[in-house]
């Protein structure tokens, strides 16, 4: 049915799916934008970690005594405490802080922490050894559709391979951390975080731990982080930094700075889980595929790791005969956290890659393989579309090659694909849209922008509703004393704060409009707003600037509430998107080293608000997936236990000469009428099956694990 | 417990306001470098070195030519030019982000040139023209590389863009027509963790265009 | 970084004497791109930094005499963008693979030349000889980029610098200023691999300073620098080939090649150098010469996809100079 709420009909939207520069853009350009790690308060102090070396072992010792003589020493708490038991290196143990950075630094460095070493393990991939350290849990055997061994007896051709992907981590540009300034009963917050709304309660839980500080309301604590420098899934919670360095204010009665250092942010604030298998991908003659049978293994730390989900996207229950198992490796390194798309990459990985080779064995155009088995996906038509739509954007038809680039030099070019699914449905929020009588409009939410573009969403929102540009549009988020928002975690923002957006636009042009009829002598249910005008549909000279319209608000500001969800607030937003990418790669047989020609990227995602944005947020995503498809990986020593890179160096993220060209289609008008889904997630999980599988249809053979690496690509094809 | 603030006061995130009026093609033209003042201070600094003298580990007094300007602060020899500038001097565009010459984000030009400026000392930045993000821009007009990074949408959480505002400068400042090669090898210094670079290249190839 | 005291003498004499051993453990500071990472990790910890920026005497690059002159701070841009350099390709091929503009503009060619390893055991506090609890990291360890070739022990580690095996090849000499007056010695003599944890990786003493490179004329060489590298953005090479031939007839005559990132030191390899003499110096007799350097080869368990690596290069660097 219906309603005043929903979304402009297309023709209507002047704003909604059109290209508009980021609102902030010239904040960030100029170097202007107040990030937490930039905040310079009065009498500030600057705290630092002491984190444990050792991978396993138990704390016998703390001895602050040096430190406390260091010059600007001005104070420590403890994190944790003698008896305690590290579970990794890099664990923090304790939090110390001093007049300068200089004298923080030394400081910690004073500080002698003594521990009882335990047996550690930190490797994952050679699951035979993890076992014999008795590292190894298996999980309950997983098996869906049709009678297993009937479909293997089905199938025609069967491949068998070995995949796999490592661990790797956020490398947030901005470290985790804040400053804490916590002033009579008020704490004020300025944190890196992707959770505006929900770290009050969070440091409030925390804080009240601990019995000298007594009970805080979460109401007393104001976080406040109007930029944050990159989260991508690890940045939700305060952390035990957040709670050290609050105790820090109180104690010192200073505001406090913590933020992680590099090697610290990439050793325990990050970290996506590895995954690697077994897989047996079985088909008929005509491609029609048959069974999916998987042994897989990974870790996320300590806590091990739950299975990843396989068969992915073509996994029809009905159909497919289905049978995973998982074993869960525990090991001592920083546990994982949420990273963009949790598990959907290295489901990927662990199903397209298998599905490319199975194309080879079947003598196929995987194209044509992976549209067969379209209807084993949940939405077999739009992938069709995408994969057509895809492989014309890569000149598939002309540059696809049977596996094994049979041309002259050492220089081998190949393609490939990969498929995926996300669901981004929206979280809930709330909004207050407020119309000042001077004309000014603001929208107000706890919500954040992690760079996805929230503010420029928000702003065309009310713009659109009512009839204004973006200019005149204030929109206030990244303070937790705004109405309540969700977290930015799951693709779920921009479903869910354009929702509440739009319901309180609408209703406070509803308050608007009944002042505004009264003026204008019409019906309020007459009356449009457009063009910076409130003006009569059924007389058009009845109309009032937008200004003007405002100013007989005399001096009173409308207050328009909106809420997600709310049933009655029309349809909005919805989820499950699919998406497609095709890599065009070029290998050097001699070196083994990758180069990307060309990726190029379809994407729906119902109805696009903010193209630029939604287009940046793929390119992003492409580009952190060249980044794990070829560089980046987390090396641990086992020896010593420790992370060996955790910088910048020989943890390798790619450069702007090292992605090749990027093309990106948002699918736009096909499913505008499903409203807004999310978008932050889904491209960022097919670039490395996609480019995996480029590799392989160059060079002839299967490179098993990603990062593709000169030797693993020198050592896969020796071994072939 | 305290109530709820007002949600209409000058919130912190972007503001359009007095610097709407930014356009692509104004820009200011360097920021007045006083010649004299970096003349000066080059003697300073000669002089002190003249006496061979040693000087730290306590603080040392140190004067620093930062877009134009000259900034008097006491630091402690190992004090680098990025915590100088961004703990000392409030100018906290450069980020300290690897703090190891391996990502890009704390790039400022000094005498010309792009650097690290996490591995400059800040005393031994004495002597030389330093112009950081905040000096290239006014109130009312980016420069053009900024302008473009907005034009191309050349920025997600932003927190890479002042490094990669400042490469990009200092490419177009030394070639007005750099190829798209020319523009990616001048930005092999910086990395973005979000994945701008789409944006940030057209915006650097642009903008070096613009700027000549 | 621990506090130390810094001076910024004139000329090399009083650096020299800045440096003495009564001032503590000092450390010699040229571009600062090396050495300031080194005092942040607490990899050293000197008491008195002696900074080169002030001795005019060491900047510039020009001709002399028939060959070149390099002044210990000059910078990698300067090399780029000097006329004078023009003529030696491998040098300038090697400096290109040094790939930020920031670096470029802040390393020096003598800081090149002098860094320290890029081992990750070491950077990150395990040593030069990378130990635990006296045992040996590396050779069961994470050892992808260490060292293929002088890798008996106890150093694993590789040369990081890509200029050295350019300049070696090409012939060059270092002057050397101590308290006691200069001496001069061979690019190559400024390296060796430590045999205990005393011994750095160069020749130096603490008090002594690279003051210039000196390059003979390279008229009558081709000379070629090939690096593998996996990304364009600062990367290090995983090996370089730096060759200088010489030709008579159509026939290499004389030979120089030197390799990189692959041992404790620059590799000068002499099999390498028979191989190619009297043969085309194309790439078919390269892949013989990169055979042939690569023959006494011992890689560790994880890298021995350097041994091809190191082959590729140089043959593509006698391919190129060909
Ligand atoms: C990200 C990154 C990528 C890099 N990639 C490459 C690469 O691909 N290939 C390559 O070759 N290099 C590479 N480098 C290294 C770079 O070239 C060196 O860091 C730089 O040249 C060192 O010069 P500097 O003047 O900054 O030295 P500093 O850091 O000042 O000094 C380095 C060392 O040399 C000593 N030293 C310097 N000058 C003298 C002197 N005149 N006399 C005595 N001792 C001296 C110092 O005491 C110190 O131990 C890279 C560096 C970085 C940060
Ligand atoms: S912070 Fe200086 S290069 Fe990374
Ligand atoms: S925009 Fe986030 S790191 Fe570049």
């Amino acid at each position: 049915m219906a309603t005043k709420y929903d979304w402009p009909a297309a023709e209507d939207r002047s704003l909604i799916g059109k290209r508009h520069n980021r609102v902030d853009g010239p904040e960030k350009a100029r170097g202007d934008a107040k990030y937490s790690y930039d905040r310079n308060l009065d009498g500030m102090l600057v705290a630092r970690l002491v984190t444990s070396e050792v991978p396993h072992g138990r704390i016998i010792g703390i001895d602050t005594s040096a430190a406390e003589k260091v010059k600007g020493y001005k104070g420590h708490v403890n994190i944790q405490n003698v008896g305690d038991e590290i579970q990794w290196a890099g664990s923090e143990i304790l939090a110390i802080c001093a007049d300068t950075e200089e004298h923080a630094r030394d400081a910690a460095a004073a500080v002698n922490v003594h521990f009882e070493t335990l047996p550690h393990w930190v490797k994952d991939e050679d699951v035979k050894k993890a076992g014999e350290a008795n590292r190894v849990k298996p999980a309950k055997d997983d098996t869906k559709g049709p009678d297993l061994d009937e479909a293997w007896k089905s199938a025609d051709a069967t491949v068998e391979g070995y995949y796999g992907l490592g661990i790797i981590t956020h490398c947030c540009l901005e470290p985790h951390g804040q400053v804490v300034d916590w002033t009579g009963d008020e704490i004020t917050v300025y944190a890196s975080t992707q959770a505006v709304a929900r770290i009050p309660a969070d440091l409030a839980k925390g804080l009240s731990r601990d019995e000298s500080i007594g009970t805080v309301a979460a109401e007393s604590v104001h976080v406040i982080t109007p930029y944050m420098g990159g989260g991508f899934g690890s940045k939700f919670n305060i952390d035990t930094w957040g709670i050290a360095c609050a105790k820090l204010s109180k104690k010192t009665g200073k505001p406090v700075k913590l933020m992680l250092d590099r090697d610290e942010e990439l050793k325990v604030a990050g970290g996506r889980p590895s995954d690697y298998g077994n897989i047996k991908i079985g088909a008929k003659k005509d491609g029609t595929l048959v069974a999916y049978e998987s042994e897989t293994w990974s870790t996320g730390g300590i806590a091990g790791r739950g299975s990843p989900p396989v068969p992915y996207v073509y996994n029809n229950e009905e159909r497919l005969a289905q049978k995973a198992r998982h074993l869960n490796v525990s090991t001592n390194i920083g546990p994982a956290r949420a990273w963009r798309a949790p598990n959907h990459p290295q489901a990927a990985v662990l199903t397209m890659c298998p599905m490319e080779d199975l194309a080879a064995e079947l003598d196929m155009d995987p194209v044509e393989f992976f549209k067969k088995n379209a209807d084993l996906t949940a939405r077999p038509e739009v992938y069709r579309y995408e994969i057509d739509k895809c492989a014309e954007m890569i000149g598939w038809k002309d540059k696809w090659h049977k596996r094994g680039d049979s041309g002259d030099g050492p220089v081998k070019r190949g393609l490939g694909l990969s498929l995926h699914t996300w669901g981004g449905r929206p979280h809930d929020s709330t909004c207050e849209v407020r119309i000042q009588p001077d004309g000014g409009v603001s929208v107000n939410m706890a919500s954040q922008d992690l760079g996805v573009g929230t503010y420029t969403t928000l702003s065309v929102i009310a713009a659109e509703t009512f009839g204004l540009q973006i200019p005149d549009i204030t929109v206030n988020i990244g303070s937790s004393r705004l109405p309540i928002s969700g977290a930015s975690g799951g693709s779920t923002t921009v479903g869910g704060t354009t929702a509440s957006t739009r319901r309180a636009a609408v209703n406070a042009l509803d308050e608007l409009k009944s002042v505004v009829a009264e003026s204008l002598g019409v019906e309020a249910d007459d009356l449009a707003a457009k063009d910076g005008k409130i003006f009569a549909k059924s007389d058009t000279s009845k109309s009032l600037s937008w200004n003007d319209a405002c100013k007989k608000l005399g001096n009173r500001t409308i207050t328009g509430h909106g809420k997600q969800p709310d049933r009655n607030g029309g349809k909005l937003n919805d989820s499950g998107v699919g998406g497609v990418q095709m890599a065009d790669v070029s290998v050097d047989v001699e070196t083994g080293i990758v180069s990307i020609n060309k990726i190029a990227a379809v994407q729906d995602v119902g109805l696009v608000i903010c193209l630029e944005q939604c287009e940046s947020q793929v390119y992003g995503s492409l580009i952190q997936g060249v980044a794990w498809a070829l560089y980046e990986e987390s090396i641990y020593d086992q020896t010593t236990g420790t992370m060996l890179n955790p910088d910048m160096e020989f943890y390798k993220l790619p450069g702007a000469a090292d992605i090749g060209e990027l093309e990106v289609h948002m699918v736009q008008g096909k499913y505008d009428d499903r409203g807004v889904i999310g978008i932050g997630e889904p491209p960022a999980i097919s670039p490395g099956a996609a480019i995996s599988n480029a590799v392989a249809n160059a060079i002839g053979v299967r490179v098993p694990t990603l990062p593709l690496t000169p030797d693993r690509v020198l050592a896969a094809l020796e071994n072939a | 417990m305290s109530s709820n603030k007002p949600h209409d006061g000058p919130g912190e995130g972007p503001r359009y306001g007095p610097r709407k009026g930014f356009s692509r093609r104004t820009f200011i033209e360097g920021v007045g470098i006083g010649a004299g003042a970096v003349g000066a201070l080059g003697a300073a600094d000669q002089a002190r070195a003249a006496t061979n003298e040693v000087v730290g580990p306590d603080p040392v007094s140190i004067t620093l030519s930062i877009n134009g300007k000259t900034h008097k602060l006491d630091v402690e020899p190992r004090v680098t030019l990025i915590d100088a500038l961004r703990n000392m001097l409030d100018h906290t565009g450069a980020k300290k982000v690897c703090d190891r010459a391996t990502c890009g984000a704390c790039t400022v030009i000094v005498d010309g040139s792009p650097v690290y400026s996490c591995t400059m000392l800040a005393i031994e930045a004495e002597g030389r023209r330093i112009e950081t993000i905040e000096g290239i821009s006014s109130d009312d007009a980016m420069h053009p590389v900024q302008v473009q990074f907005v034009e191309h949408d050349a920025q997600q959480c932003g927190f890479c863009t002042p490094g990669l505002v400042m490469a990009g400068k200092a490419i177009a400042d030394r070639n007005p027509r750099p190829s798209m090669a020319d523009v990616e090898s001048g930005l092999c210094g910086n990395i973005c963790r979000c994945g701008t670079y789409v944006g940030v290249r057209k915006a650097v190839y642009e903008a070096a265009r613009e700027s000549a | 970084m621990q506090n130390f005291e810094y001076i910024a003498p004139i000329n090399t004499l009083s650096a020299a004497q800045a440096l003495s051993p009564d001032a503590g453990v000092t450390a010699v500071l040229a571009g600062g791109t090396d050495l300031l990472s080194l005092l942040k990790q607490h990899v050293e910890t000197p008491t008195r930094v002696v900074s080169l920026r002030n001795i005019s005497a060491l900047r510039g690059i020009s001709k002399r005499g028939g060959g070149l002159r390099i002044g210990a701070m000059a910078t990698v841009e300067d090399l780029l963008g000097s006329k004078a350099a023009a003529p030696y390709e491998s040098l300038l091929q090697a400096a290109r693979g040094i790939t930020a503009p920031q670096v470029r503009a802040m390393g020096t060619v003598a800081g090149d030349l002098l860094q320290r390893p890029r081992c990750w055991y070491f950077r990150n506090g395990y040593g030069l000889l990378a130990k635990s609890e006296g045992k040996a990291l590396v050779p069961s360890g994470e050892n992808r980029y260490h060292a293929i070739l002088g890798n008996k022990g106890p150093a694993y580690f590789v040369n990081a610098s890509s200029l050295a095996p350019a300049l070696i090849s090409l012939g060059a000499t270092v002057s050397v200023a101590g308290p006691e007056g200069e001496r001069e010695m061979s690019v190559a003599d400024l390296y060796r691999i430590p045999s205990s944890d005393a011994e750095r990786e160069n020749t130096l003493a603490p008090n002594e300073i690279v003051t210039e490179i000196n390059v003979p004329s390279a008229s009558g060489w081709s000379t070629a620098t090939y690096e593998v590298r996996q990304r364009q953005l600062l990367d290090w090479p995983l090996a370089t080939a730096s060759v200088a031939l010489r030709m008579r007839g159509g026939k290499v005559s004389d030979a120089r090649v030197v390799l990189g990132h692959v041992a404790p030191i620059p590799w000068r390899s002499s099999e390498a150098e028979t191989a190619l003499k009297g043969k085309a110096a194309n790439e078919s007799s390269g892949v013989e010469a990169g055979k042939a350097a690569m023959a006494a080869a011992t890689p560790l368990s994880q890298n021995k996809a350097k041994v091809q690596l190191a082959t590729v290069a140089v043959k593509r660097a006698v391919g190129m100079a060909g």
